[in-house]
């Protein structure tokens, strides 16, 4: 912290200038969460609402299988974790691309020259800053089989009929690949922007060719910026809704339309979407609690 | 070795960045050239006409989307400013004040809203404020927004404000400058980048936001996303691809605009 | 400037707040059912704006309701049974027949329904059925039977749309069974899952808003639908024919239903009033295409609404209703939901 110790302007009012952050925070968002993590162990009322009984039908809905009439022995239920396991394998799939396209781009915008450097970061961020609806719509429009992509492959002649790619898994992924594609790209950039290439010359003298550079010298390095880059991407992937809905078909669940269906849709379970939202939430804490590990590591090395 | 290798290059890069802006901008240059359709069928090109645009602002629905945006705006507006002003002051904190009890916990409780899944918290406030019984509507959007704006406001900010030095004020603290004009006449102009940047950052992730939004609106109540959103699971129409070129547009402007400004800023601590 | 801000913020906030009239009333709407025509004409008529929000299935509606906006709204429409579920969820206020100067309005068969008898919280609004339509220039064999969705013919395979409501989708496919509405018979609901299971492999999407657009661009063949929807989609273009299937198809009657709690008791009912007028129950059917359950409004209606083949199905047409299942069966009804949709 710059300053630290020496700042006798605001020592001592620490809490008092905190204190309407953790206010609100604490009651509009700690809260629900909090009552959210009750509300997973109470009764659910048919039709939706709770009644105040304790009950872990919730956590057992999700993790066992009873039958259709629930009087089987129980076995482990498939269903919610292949939903979560399927939602998780998609945004690690976008993740995934994300970092193909994105570290390229980062490494080449790092390495222009300052004043076309803001240029190209400038044309990167535009798009984030669109609606990620709009974004989204226009990726539905763009990629519906009778959508201008493949009106112009079929003119072309490249296809013979439309690719068939909205409503399918595919599209998803697409659609969070092109939502948060600018969140891989800005904090490899800024690591990449530090990148000493001194280190790359040194490797250069000692033979290394260039793909083995990047490989054993810069990817260590920059690794906390990919790291970032990854969570950024992942993270809000997991519990996405629009991506799946509007180009997923909304035909299979995702953690996000499962969680959605709960409170707004016919299935009206409340324990149960509080319960998955508990599971969704625990996960993403882990998965940031590994960062956060991981971070401390790098710092103290 | 070959006499001189760019180590900066690695073959193909370049491919793949230009692959990325394209994939990046190809839907919504497609949308923008589209809502120049004059076709009312939005597949086949009619030619090039201003109908749609026309009928955003007087069309059969314009009052509708004109309402939304209204809301959109006056939210955002009120959210970005609430969500900077407590920002700000959580930076200073952060920043200015020293060791205090609940600091590291602070930290994380200001970086909750970024970790919390959007659909999590959704649901969560849904069934707080029904809990509550606080009637949805126009305010509980609000307060939503302002939790989630938080720490987009507070990043900029903070960050700003750990590069300014406090020798500044430790002088005018010297010259015998109470700690209130310390702050309004140093520190708060020093911070100014920072703050119009946090501000401009809450501000889009408000008028962003669609899905914590539409569990909290009230009855009558839309905002732009949400509006959309309904028409759109209808169809995309021609009318809505003229909405979204013009807020591409908008969303633009704002980007030019926080970039110059953090320039300018960058620019003034070259110089100094 | 922190002064200067929260001033403006507060005068913007006043801004919102002040464009709302003084006699107000809040209906929640199916979506894409009513012309905004109409509403500005009743607007105009009592002095009272008129906001307008919308669902798109029953379910959407109750579960709105049930997470804290009853309240918040005047008017809703749901479908003959979501108004038996409301009512017996308290969330009907009732009102007397003397208050709606139009009551007599109402045809003679919609006055003592089973799911309001006698019409205490409810007023008629429109009746269709629920079916499908298949493109014609995609398939061209017979589609008199409910297989073209839930056994289709190659050609639909995978081109198919499916409507996001438990409700409706289940019941048409216990229709294609044979099987009785909310059974409990154990043998009938595994066999109903195992049908929605295969189908779904020749399904595109789910999706209820959707069901017209995507028969219109093209993103479907066959798509189960409303018939006012179906007419709505062949008006916009689509070469699509509505079926009447032998094994049935669903009828159902949507209704205007005083809520409880309702802001603006007197501008409801106002406004219930208003659509009992022929003329106006004929506008809505003019736009929704589907039919009116007021007497007098045909002599309003566009011919080729009239006489629209949606609207008009052969006389020897079986129709059910969307039963309200008791609970210990309407978890196995869920469940099977769940199931299909995972």
């Amino acid at each position: 912290m710059a300053g630290g110790a020496s700042s006798r302007i605001y020592e001592g009012a620490g809490l008092k200038l905190m204190l309407p952050s953790w206010l609100v925070i604490g009651i509009f968002l700690l809260a629900p969460v909090a009552m959210m993590a009750v509300y997973s162990f109470l009764t659910k009322e048919f039709r939706g609402g709770v009644i105040w009984e304790f009950s872990l039908a919730a956590y057992d809905q999700f993790f066992f299988d009873r039958g259709l009439f629930g009087d089987e022995a129980p076995t482990i239920e498939w269903t919610y974790i292949g939903i979560f396991w399927r939602s998780i394998w998609q945004a690690g799939l976008a993740t995934l691309a994300c970092l193909l396209i994105g570290f390229p781009t980062a490494w080449f915008i790092a390495t222009r020259d300052p004043k076309t450097r803001s240029i190209w970061l400038f044309l990167v961020t535009i798009p984030y800053w669109v609606n990620l609806l709009i974004r989204t719509v226009s990726m539905k429009f763009l990629i519906r089989d009778t959508g201008p992509l493949n009106e112009f492959l079929l003119a072309l002649g490249v296809i013979d009929e439309p690719l068939g790619l909205i409503n399918t898994n595919f599209a998803v992924q697409l659609g969070l690949f092109y939502s948060y594609l600018p969140f891989m790209v800005l904090p490899i950039y800024a690591a990449v922007e530090r990148y000493d290439f001194s280190l790359s010359e040194a490797a250069a003298d000692l033979y290394s060719g260039t793909w083995t550079t990047l490989r054993l010298v810069i990817l260590p390095v920059v690794k906390p910026g990919i790291v970032a880059g990854c969570i950024l991407v992942f993270v809000p992937s997991l519990g996405a809704f629009l991506a799946p809905d509007l180009l997923g078909g909304a035909k299979t669940f995702m953690i996000g339309s499962l969680i959605e269906e709960q409170f707004k849709g016919s299935a009206g379970n409340w324990p149960f979407g509080a319960a998955a939202s508990m599971i969704l939430l625990t996960i993403v804490m882990c998965v940031l609690l590994v960062y956060a590990r991981n971070q401390n590591k790098g710092e103290t090395r | 070795m070959a006499a001189k290798v760019d180590l900066r290059r690695f073959p193909g890069f370049l491919t793949v960045t230009i692959l990325c802006l394209f994939v990046l901008y190809a839907p919504l240059i497609v949308v923008a050239v589209y809502s120049f359709n004059a076709s009312s069928s939005i597949t086949n090109w009619g030619g090039v006409s201003l109908t749609w645009y026309a009928d955003v602002f007087t069309g059969p629905e314009a009052p509708k989307f004109q309402k939304a945006a209204l809301n959109s705006l006056v939210i955002a507006v009120c959210a970005a400013t609430a969500a900077t002003v407590i920002a700000t002051l959580a930076a200073v904190a952060m920043t200015r004040a020293g060791r205090f009890k609940g600091k590291t916990l602070g930290f994380a409780l200001i970086n909750l809203p970024l970790m919390v899944p959007e659909v999590v918290t959704a649901v969560a406030s849904l069934v707080f404020f029904s809990a509550i019984g606080f009637t949805t509507g126009l305010m509980t959007i609000l307060i939503a927004h302002i939790v989630f704006c938080i720490p987009f406001a507070y990043l900029p900010i903070a960050a700003r404000m750990q590069s300014i030095p406090d020798m500044f004020e430790q002088a005018a603290m010297d010259l015998y400058a109470t700690p209130r004009e310390a702050f309004k006449l140093v520190l708060l102009p020093l911070m100014t980048p920072g703050i119009l940047s946090g501000f401009l950052l809450a501000f889009i992730i408000s008028l962003d936001d669609f899905l914590i939004t539409n569990f909290v609106k009230g009855a009558g109540v839309e905002t732009l996303p949400t509006a959309i959103f309904g028409s759109v699971k209808q169809g995309i129409k021609p009318n809505i691809m003229a909405i979204s070129t013009l807020m591409l547009a908008v969303s633009v402007v704002f980007v030019s605009l926080s970039w110059l400004i953090g320039r300018t800023g960058q620019d003034k601590k070259q110089a100094r | 400037m922190k002064k200067l801000l929260a001033t403006t913020g507060l005068a913007l906030l006043s801004l919102t707040a002040a464009a709302q009239a003084e006699g107000k009333l809040s209906i929640y709407h199916w979506f894409e059912y009513i012309p905004q025509e109409l509403l500005d004409k009743f607007s105009e008529e009592y002095d009272v704006e008129v906001t307008m929000d919308t669902f798109d299935s029953n379910e959407a509606l109750l579960a709105a309701l049930k997470a804290g906006k009853l309240g918040s709204y005047d008017v809703a429409v749901p479908g003959d049974y979501m108004v038996k579920i409301l009512n017996s969820e308290g969330m009907l206020d009732t009102f007397e027949a003397s208050e709606l100067s139009n009551f007599g309005n109402i045809q003679d068969q919609w006055v003592d329904v089973a799911f309001d008898p006698g019409r205490k919280s409810s007023i008629p609004y429109q009746w269709g059925s629920t079916s499908f339509s298949v493109n014609r220039d995609v398939f061209d064999g017979s589609i008199d039977s409910l297989s073209v969705i839930f056994d289709p013919p190659e050609e639909l395979k995978g081109k198919i749309n499916v409507l996001d409501t438990a409700g409706e989708t289940l019941t048409l496919a216990s229709l294609y069974l044979g099987i009785p509405q909310c059974t409990s018979d154990r043998d009938q609901l595994k066999e109903l899952n195992a049908l929605v299971q295969k189908a779904k492999a020749s399904w595109a999407s789910f999706g209820s808003d959707v069901a017209k657009d995507v028969l219109v661009s093209g993103d479907a063949a066959a798509g189960m639908i409303w018939s006012g929807f179906s007419a709505k989609a062949r008006a916009e273009g689509a070469n699509i024919e509505y079926a009447f299937p032998k094994e049935g198809m669903i009828v159902w009657m949507d209704n205007v239903v005083l809520l409880k709690d309702a802001p603006n008791r007197d501008n409801a009912l106002k406004f219930m009033n208003f659509l009992l007028e022929p003329e106006n129950a004929a506008a809505v059917t003019n736009y929704a295409q589907y039919t009116a359950g007021v007497k007098g409004a045909d002599e309003f209606l566009d011919p080729e609404v009239k006489n629209s083949p949606e609207s008009n199905p052969p006389a020897d047409q079986n129709g059910v209703f969307v039963e309200a299942c008791p609970e210990e069966v309407q978890v196995l009804y869920d469940a099977i939901w769940t199931n299909l949709k995972k």
